[in-house]
């Protein structure tokens, strides 16, 4: 394989990566506050919805990225209230939003356009565009470093940066600020953040809330920067990967953007099945490239390279008592 | 929380959240600028207003029963089969092998043949899962979710790559010999004076009847579904009266998987006729809504199947002559799951109000 | 209870001119459901002192303490600290009144460091930087003040039992507790640990600290309060000075003269060894050992009680003979050994064994509450040859029609044995374990508290049966923290203290407040 090729791998790694990378992030503020998350893949699925819609009839992306993030977050307030307030089966929770978002994402888009439950294509300022890096075109003239800077790193959407972004974000938020502490403490041990008088309740939906403000980018991104547009079920999967690049990072902000890079480089390779023929003279096959994550992560669960501990009060509805 | 009595719980919850859920989806339906009225009347004369329509309805419901079974079984030993998906797309695998194995010479050798098959495919899917459970106490929702995935890419890999015939085009595999078609109700001596045209329910719906009752022959009448219960109530209850948790949790899950797999007899082996890629469609998803919704009793689940059938059926009959995207049966079954298993701590709150609290000792 | 006097201990502590009490409560009642948790509970608690509350588990001391933290809102009463009256809606308002808690069970975030702990809940800004470099300070000077030793980089599942305990009085000294409540903190403690966390508590009532001890243990309530007040059944029955009292009066007063129960019973008839226990050993599942090598043996005819407080290793004893947990050690039955980790050391094998269990638990393990009554009765027994129909199908008629006659015979009310286990009284509950467990006719019966929530008429009932089953020439188990079923139903009584026999007594050579105290691990000659 020459260089030229692996960039371009690393181009579309990094571009399929970050849908993966938000909502993991996504799931890992609410799994971090010990509330089970099976549902970023209907957040998702929402947020590229009314994304793509938003963006297409008001003509601005950004519209369509509040647009996205609102209707995310709806879909986290129900969960909010249905594993918090009303302390109901968190993963059932989940599972129901994904179905309800799969359906009512095709009815809104077929009724507001007809289009067989598409939005129409964006195009121009209703779309992410690929920013330049400064001196992108100049780095060339390095070698190694620069095509790599000009090829991969350079001319992607403001969203891949702001999703890059989010890593060190969340990790300063995670471990050097009080409602990061706050927020690991109720995941943990509720009855430790309850008995210090802080409420449980109050973080957890705190906690749901930035799930969906992050699931909300996610989708953004799939509708108006990966593609353009919605599709029915556009997110095919994705955000269970995300889930799954979760567990693999161990619901850990640094380990997820390896985690989802590396899943994108899985993503990335099943697109060009050529290339592993002519690299190893033998062909993958292109479904086991797309196995590829949830094998891992079975892995990973089952404990034989490196334990996940899940969150320890993930999934239990905290009830007060002595 | 007021305790409600038994048939609040049993009818009672169940129909609130179903008309919960039929409310939501009324307005959903009347905020895409249709009529509610209009979509219902449509629904019930196109899924159950004839012969024709009953055809598809109890083809959908056989799906639905086998995989509500699935999940019911799982949830009695407290075990969440999300896996039922892939579980039925390694059946329909399963029954595929065994169909184009042999030169099948009539239905009736080749239908036990293929249940076999499908039921062993489908247990195997669940079998990691369920001893990764037991054994290492990996979550059984997460590696079920898994799995599904890695059926999904095992299923393309075989079609494409294996099962696929020399020149065929769509990633399918070859037709299977005419000696496994499975009667249909247009086909059964009796019936054929009910369905006078084609209909793609067929035999596969009395086994499925039939498992309704061994599943609850098993459940109720046997010491494995004894100890399944008890294990699903409560493992240190179960630990003190010497039940294994291992035992069951894979008991379980290998009869939830043969279950899931089985229901390929239906669509793999009794409609389309060969396995095509995601032959399932979402039946193994639906089995979670039809065994919550239908209190995981077997009697329940045929109820709720049948209900599910209707609304997948009336769903077809919307995308067909009204403008109300086929898509409707995915919101519905969302809110169904949605009400009956997550929020139903509201409803039975709801409910709480109209009974009075009932003295708890009787003595 | 009502006829059991209150003795108000009020004048003993009467606050010296001009000084108001730390904390007083009037009148506090809390309930839950039907069960009167705490009755009208009045106590003053001086500045500067240690105070000890003493009583018997379920006494209503922890409800009282939650009460006083913000956990449960109380029924009635009023609370008054430092002389204001006090609203305490919520734990918050609790630790801005200065109130600081140690709970029975931490509420420590396991995977956190020491620091990140301790400021929890009490951050002094929205980034943790400052914070946690006060709090190091804050630390270093509590250390040295009270000898509270902690490194606090140490992440908390790397800590000791004793130090993870200093670092939850560290949190209650860096939110300014002035108050310190320690509910049950040697419970969990080696007596090394138990002495110096003594030595610091004496530190801190030095620098003016008011502590409330909460235990049952009288040894600590003589050798570290200055006043000990006595709860019995959610009441408040003393409060006196600890110089001018002496463990046996206090003993009396926590156990109370209760109406001997008469059970007709004529003199045991012990014959061959049917149990032998050598050196076990039973370590729990966070690694605590909770049995720490007993031995004793049961005869034939004869029932051996155990007494002690809940939580000194009875439970776990029960639950290795019935099959429950592993153990090391031995076992003989019949003189043939018990498999303690095995294949075979599971429930059924027990039975097989001829080991009848009825737990101390019933809602919990011994029976499944939503199962029907007839359900419940072939629970452990499901796989009898009895009670199947063939190979594959179990006879539901014939359950049917076993707990028909096992209910009737036990007196079950009302003896329908469709109706599911949870419409049942608990006395009525317990008599269908006791049917099931007791018509197996095993050689060894097992009971955990036979009588726990059971009405009088119920309890008379079940120990005939115990005392019937004795006389048929079997043995019997029974562990109990009522002293009186203990003292009117055994031939044989050991007391368990802190894992350990603390020794074996003959009922007629002994008494209440003599057991009272070897319950207390005060006197005994196990070790």
């Amino acid at each position: 394989m020459d260089y030229a090729t692996l960039l371009q791998i690393l181009d579309s790694t990094l571009r399929l990566a970050t849908p993966l990378l938000l909502a993991c992030l996504a799931g890992l503020f609410s799994e971090r506050s010990g509330i089970f998350d099976i549902g970023l893949e209907g957040k998702m699925l929402m947020a590229a919805m009314c994304t793509g819609a938003a963006a297409y009839l008001s003509g601005s992306v950004w519209v369509g990225v509040l647009a996205g993030i609102a209707g995310s977050m709806v879909l986290a307030a129900i969960h909010g209230l249905a594993s918090i307030t009303f302390r109901g089966n968190q993963l059932i929770s989940g599972v129901a939003l994904n179905f309800i978002a799969s359906g009512i994402t095709v009815l809104a888009a077929q009724s507001l356009f007809r289009q067989g439950g598409r939005t129409p294509p964006l195009s121009g300022d209703a779309r992410f565009n690929p920013i330049e890096l400064p001196f992108a075109e100049s780095a060339h003239a390095i070698p190694i470093i620069g095509p790599f800077y000009a090829e991969v790193l350079s001319g992607h959407t403001i969203l891949v940066y702001i999703g890059l972004l989010c890593v060190p974000l969340t990790w300063w938020a995670l471990f050097r600020t009080r409602f990061g502490l706050r927020l690991r403490a109720v995941g943990e041990n509720p009855a430790s953040v309850d008995t210090a008088g802080v409420s449980v309740i109050r973080l957890r939906f705190a906690a749901v809330a930035i799930t969906g403000i992050l699931c909300g980018l996610a989708g953004a991104y799939m509708a108006a920067g990966l593609q353009a547009g919605f599709g029915k079920e556009m997110t095919a999967g994705r955000g269970y990967i995300a889930l799954a690049a979760l567990i693999f990072a161990k619901w850990r902000p640094w380990y997820a953007l390896m985690a989802t890079l590396l899943f994108g480089f899985f993503q990335a390779l099943a697109l060009r099945p050529d290339v592993i023929t002519r690299l190893f003279h033998f062909s993958i096959p292109v479904p086991a490239l797309d196995a590829m994550p949830y094998i891992l992560t079975v892995v990973v669960l089952a404990g034989f390279v490196g334990r996940a501990i899940p969150p320890r009060a993930g999934g239990e509805p905290y009830v007060k008592e002595r | 929380m007021t305790q409600l009595p038994r048939w609040a719980d049993v009818v009672l919850v169940p129909l609130i959240s179903l008309l919960l859920a039929g409310a939501i989806s009324a307005i959903v339906i009347w905020a895409i600028g249709e009529s509610p009225w209009q979509a219902l009347k449509t629904m019930v004369d196109g899924a159950v207003g004839s012969a024709y329509g009953w055809g598809y309805t109890l083809y959908y419901a056989t799906s639905f029963i086998f995989t509500g079974l699935a999940v019911t079984v799982a949830f009695h030993a407290s075990l969440f089969n999300i896996g039922g998906e892939g579980q039925a797309q390694l059946g329909g695998l399963g029954v595929a092998l065994v169909c184009l194995a042999l030169p099948w010479p009539h239905w009736t050798l080749a239908l036990p043949a293929a249940m076999i098959g499908g039921a062993l495919f489908g247990a195997a899917w669940a079998a990691i899962p369920a001893y990764l459970q037991a054994r290492r106490g990996s979550h059984i929702v997460i590696t079920t979710i898994m799995f599904n995935y890695i059926a999904a890419a095992l299923i393309i890999y075989m079609l494409v790559s294996v099962l696929k015939p020399v020149g065929q085009m769509d990633p399918a595999t070859a037709r299977f010999p005419a000696g496994t078609h499975l009667p249909t109700l247009h086909e059964i001596p009796g019936f054929n004076l009910i369905f006078t045209k084609q209909v793609p329910a067929n035999v596969s719906l009395f086994v499925a009847l039939f498992a309704c009752w061994l599943i609850w022959i098993l459940l109720w009448r046997t010491r494995l579904g004894y100890e399944i219960r008890a294990f699903g109530r409560s493992e240190p209850a179960a630990k003190y009266a010497g039940i294994s948790p291992f035992r069951v949790t894979m008991y379980a899950m290998l009869i939830s998987g043969a279950l899931a797999g089985l229901m390929s007899i239906n669509n793999v082996m009794g409609e389309s006729g060969r396995l095509v890629q995601n032959s399932a469609e979402g039946a193994g998803f639906i089995g979670i809504a039809v065994a919550l919704m239908g209190r995981n009793h077997p009697i329940g689940v045929f109820l709720a199947a049948i209900l599910f059938g209707f609304l997948y059926q009336g769903g077809a009959e919307l995308g067909l002559w009204t403008s109300i995207p086929i898509e409707l049966r995915t919101v519905v079954q969302g809110l169904v799951i949605l009400f009956t298993g997550a929020l139903d701590h509201m409803v039975r709150m709801f409910l709480g109000q109209f009974f009075r609290p009932r003295p708890l000792g009787v003595a | 209870m009502a006829a059991t006097g209150t003795t108000s201990g009020r004048q003993d502590t009467a606050a010296p001119e001009g000084k108001a009490p730390a904390i007083e409560l009037r009148g506090v009642s809390k309930a839950f459901g039907p069960v009167q948790a705490n009755k009208d509970i009045s106590i003053r608690v001086m500045p500067g002192t240690i105070h000890g509350i003493i009583g018997e588990n379920g006494a209503g001391k922890s409800t009282l303490m939650s009460i006083l933290y913000g956990f449960y809102k109380a029924d009635a009463g009023e609370i008054f600290i430092n002389g204001q009256k006090t609203d305490i809606p919520d734990s918050q308002a609790a630790i801005r009144a200065g109130i600081g808690m140690v709970f029975q069970h931490f509420k420590l975030v396991q995977n956190f460091t020491v620091l990140e702990n301790v400021i929890l809940g009490a951050e002094d800004g929205a980034l943790l930087r400052p914070s946690l470099a006060k709090a190091r300070r804050v630390l270093k000077e509590l250390a040295k003040e009270y000898g509270l030793d902690v490194d606090p980089d140490e992440v908390i599942e790397e800590l000791s039992v004793g130090h993870q305990q200093r670092v939850e009085i560290l949190k209650a000294l860096y939110r300014h507790a002035d108050i310190l409540i320690l509910d049950e903190p040697t419970g969990v403690l080696t007596p090394d640990e138990a002495d110096h966390l003594f030595r610091i508590l004496r530190g801190l009532k030095e620098q003016g600290k008011t502590i409330i001890l909460i235990t049952h243990k009288l040894r600590e309530i003589m050798e570290i309060t200055d006043t000990v007040s006595v709860m019995r059944r959610g009441e408040m029955t003393a409060t006196v000075k600890t110089a001018e009292t002496d463990p046996e009066q206090l003993a009396e007063l926590m156990v109370g003269r209760k109406v001997l129960l008469n059970v007709p019973k004529g003199p045991a008839n012990p014959g061959r060894v049917i149990l032998e226990v050598e050196n076990l050993r039973v370590v729990d599942e966070d690694k605590v050992e909770r049995v720490k090598g007993i031995s004793f043996t049961i005869r034939e005819g004869e029932i051996f009680g155990i007494a002690g407080v809940a939580g000194n290793g009875q439970s776990e004893l029960l639950a290795v003979l019935g099959g429950i947990m592993p153990a090391t050690g031995s076992i003989r039955l019949n003189g043939k050994d018990l498999d303690l980790t095995g294949r075979h050391s599971d429930g059924q094998s027990r039975r097989a064994r001829g080991i009848a269990h009825v737990p101390e638990d019933r809602q919990h393990l011994g029976m499944i509450m939503d199962f029907t009554a007839w359900e419940n009765m072939a629970f452990g027994y499901h796989n009898d040859p009895a009670y199947q129909k063939n190979a594959l199908l179990m006879n539901n008629a014939a359950i049917l029609e076993d707990s028909q006659g096992k209910m009737e015979r036990f007196d079950v009310r009302p003896p329908i044995p469709t109706l599911a286990a949870k419409n049942f009284s608990g006395g009525n509950q317990q008599k269908i374990i006791l049917a099931r467990e007791i018509e197996r006719n095993p050689d060894l019966l097992l009971v955990g508290q036979p009588t726990r929530g059971v009405d009088i008429g119920a309890i008379e009932f079940i120990h005939k049966r115990i005392v019937e089953l004795r006389d048929a020439g079997k043995a019997v188990l029974l562990v109990s923290v009522e002293l009186a079923e203990i003292m009117s139903l055994s031939d044989r009584i050991a007391v368990m203290f802190d894992g350990r026999i603390m020794g074996e007594r003959m009922p007629e050579d002994t008494d209440e407040r003599a057991l009272g105290l070897l319950m207390a691990g005060v006197g005994g000659e196990g070790a």
